[in-house]
């Protein structure tokens, strides 16, 4: 991931928000920065589906902490998913296990785009990074 | 003219916006008139039907079975026993998939095209399991249109039932029904329509167009969810057996074995959905008040114009471009997903469908992960194209 923002910083940027625009210029930006998977890693393997957009996740473990990479074929998906991986990335099992990312969305007014109707693959993204937390 | 003050959803707001609503395919608003028909049921005269001899009954029977007859006028069907209620486009053609079972034979074809929705493909792929039958399915020219060539050498002596959709959800292509259905009975083919997208648009006179089945939902046609309308015709449904069984369509019961009613309620098992077909009564009866031939050359009008607006915008991908649409249009903006677009879209105010519109074959058939949909219905106005081709303007500045 070569966005280079920790969650206090997203927080706060995320405050000085005051209308909608700047929000999802923001986070499509976020998304563009975002290092894109190589092809040979979007496979069908790495796939969570959604209805609609798709959502390729990797992870790698070592010492002992969680590195993920994500990517979408959707601009916005890929803003979220970088605020998954602000939110989550290079911590510990454990650490990831306790995140509360649904409040993180809430407190940033994005929980809409949680719900499991959107389906743009993000709940399962997230439902995924949990499991591999779980298991690791 | 304009119906809209009689749809009081369509006051509101959305994203602190006046709402532009946009998906009509998906489903369509309703007006004052059938809100208070379904509250005046459920305030008044609830009870169940077809059983009880009591005045609520009676006037609740009655209630509903005016429904039927005003859904028969409204597509010309020769009796109201043609008529039988569904919850939907989707369940209609589960029931037909389902009686037709011990009618197909193994190594028969069934008859799809690629423009389906996916409620008009996975029954037929079920039915095929069932009774070792084949699909196959008309091609579309790259414009979205069904390839009539294609269409003529893939009906055969072969051909146990052609399913084809009268107007694309996803592109909104007008398909020539009529001559689809001649076509399918000179090889003795039964015929299914989907009219799910085009009986709000289009005058449907089944006994002119001359299918075996035609489906579609009430939602789709200012009418609540839950109710929908399966036509058959008689002497087909007279000799077809029932689907599901249970209270409402029998006529005499043992514990060993039953006879059934006649269609339509041979059909129709269990309590019906009775709001929904006084509902669906109340809607007809709006639209036939309203001058609809008028109300359709002014939607024309519209989506021609937001057709022409749309396209001076860089980027702007239109998808589908049949001689005859509907008041469909399904577009993408180079370089972005249609999600994005749809997110972008909502964010002011204006709501349209994004994403595959359950025509996962169709898309794959154009190479493209979905669309955005923009889908009208009667009263939609210039204000709604406006804001439309000022929202997906800047929606390309996004992205």
């Amino acid at each position: 991931m070569a966005v280079s923002m920790d969650l206090e910083e997203l927080k706060e940027t995320f405050s000085f928000f005051d209308d909608w625009e700047d929000k999802y210029r923001f986070i499509i930006d976020l998304g563009k920065d975002l290092t894109p998977l190589a092809d040979a890693e979007k496979t069908e393997a790495n796939l969570i589906r959604g209805c609609q957009s798709q959502v390729w996740l990797t992870h790698q473990l070592s010492d002992g902490k969680l590195h993920f990479q994500l990517d979408s074929d959707a601009h916005i998906v890929r803003g979220l998913s970088a605020v998954v991986l602000i939110a989550s990335n290079d911590q510990s099992p454990e650490q990831i296990t306790a995140l509360d990312l649904d409040g993180l969305f809430d407190e940033l007014d994005l929980l809409a785009h949680l719900s499991v109707t959107r389906g743009n693959g993000l709940r399962s993204m997230i439902e995924k990074i949990k499991h591999i937390a779980a298991h690791s | 003219m304009s119906i809209r003050k009689d749809f009081p959803i369509l006051a509101r707001q959305s994203r602190g916006k006046s709402l532009v609503y946009l998906d009509n395919g998906a489903t369509t608003q309703k007006p004052q008139v059938v809100i208070d028909a379904i509250d005046q049921y459920y305030q008044r005269h609830n009870s169940n039907v077809h059983r009880a001899a009591h005045e609520l009954a009676e006037e609740a029977t009655q209630m509903m079975e005016s429904g039927r007859s005003l859904c028969q006028a409204f597509i010309n069907a020769e009796s109201r026993k043609e008529i039988i209620f569904t919850r939907g486009t989707t369940e209609a053609i589960n029931l037909v998939a389902n009686i037709l079972t011990q009618r197909i034979k193994p190594g028969q074809d069934i008859l799809i095209t690629e423009l389906e929705h996916h409620s008009n493909i996975v029954p037929w792929q079920m039915l095929a399991e069932r009774t070792g039958a084949n699909i196959k399915a008309v091609a579309i020219t790259d414009e979205g249109e069904l390839d009539l060539d294609d269409a003529a050498a893939k009906l055969t002596k072969n051909t146990a039932l052609f399913a084809f959709t009268h107007v694309s959800n996803g592109l909104g292509t007008i398909n020539p029904a009529k001559v689809l259905i001649k076509m399918a009975q000179d090889v003795g083919a039964l015929t299914l329509v989907d009219g799910a997208q085009a009986i709000l648009h289009l005058p449907v006179d089944v006994q002119n167009l001359g299918c075996d089945f035609y489906v579609f939902s009430g939602h789709k046609l200012y009418a609540p969810t839950g109710i929908g309308v399966l036509y058959g015709r008689e002497a087909l449904l007279e000799a077809l057996p029932p689907w599901q069984g249970g209270g409402e369509m029998i006529e005499h019961v043992t514990l060993t074995s039953s006879t059934y009613q006649s269609a339509p309620y041979k059909f129709e098992a269990g309590t019906p959905n009775i709001a929904g077909a006084i509902g669906l009564g109340a809607a007809i009866t709006y639209l036939q008040q309203q001058p609809i031939a008028e109300l359709v050359a002014a939607e024309d009008a519209l989506v021609s114009r937001a057709l022409s607006g749309l396209q001076q915008i860089d980027g702007f991908r239109l998808i589908g471009e049949p001689a005859k649409r509907s008041a469909v249009i399904s577009f993408l903006l180079e370089g972005s997903h249609p999600n994005d677009v749809g997110t972008l879209l909502d964010q002011q105010g204006i709501a349209v469908r994004s994403g595959h519109h359950c025509n996962m074959p169709l898309m794959t058939r154009l190479e493209i992960p979905g669309t955005v949909r923009a889908s009208f219905s009667l009263y939609n106005n210039d204000e709604d194209v406006d804001r439309l081709i000022a929202g997906v303007s800047k929606a390309t500045t996004f992205l």
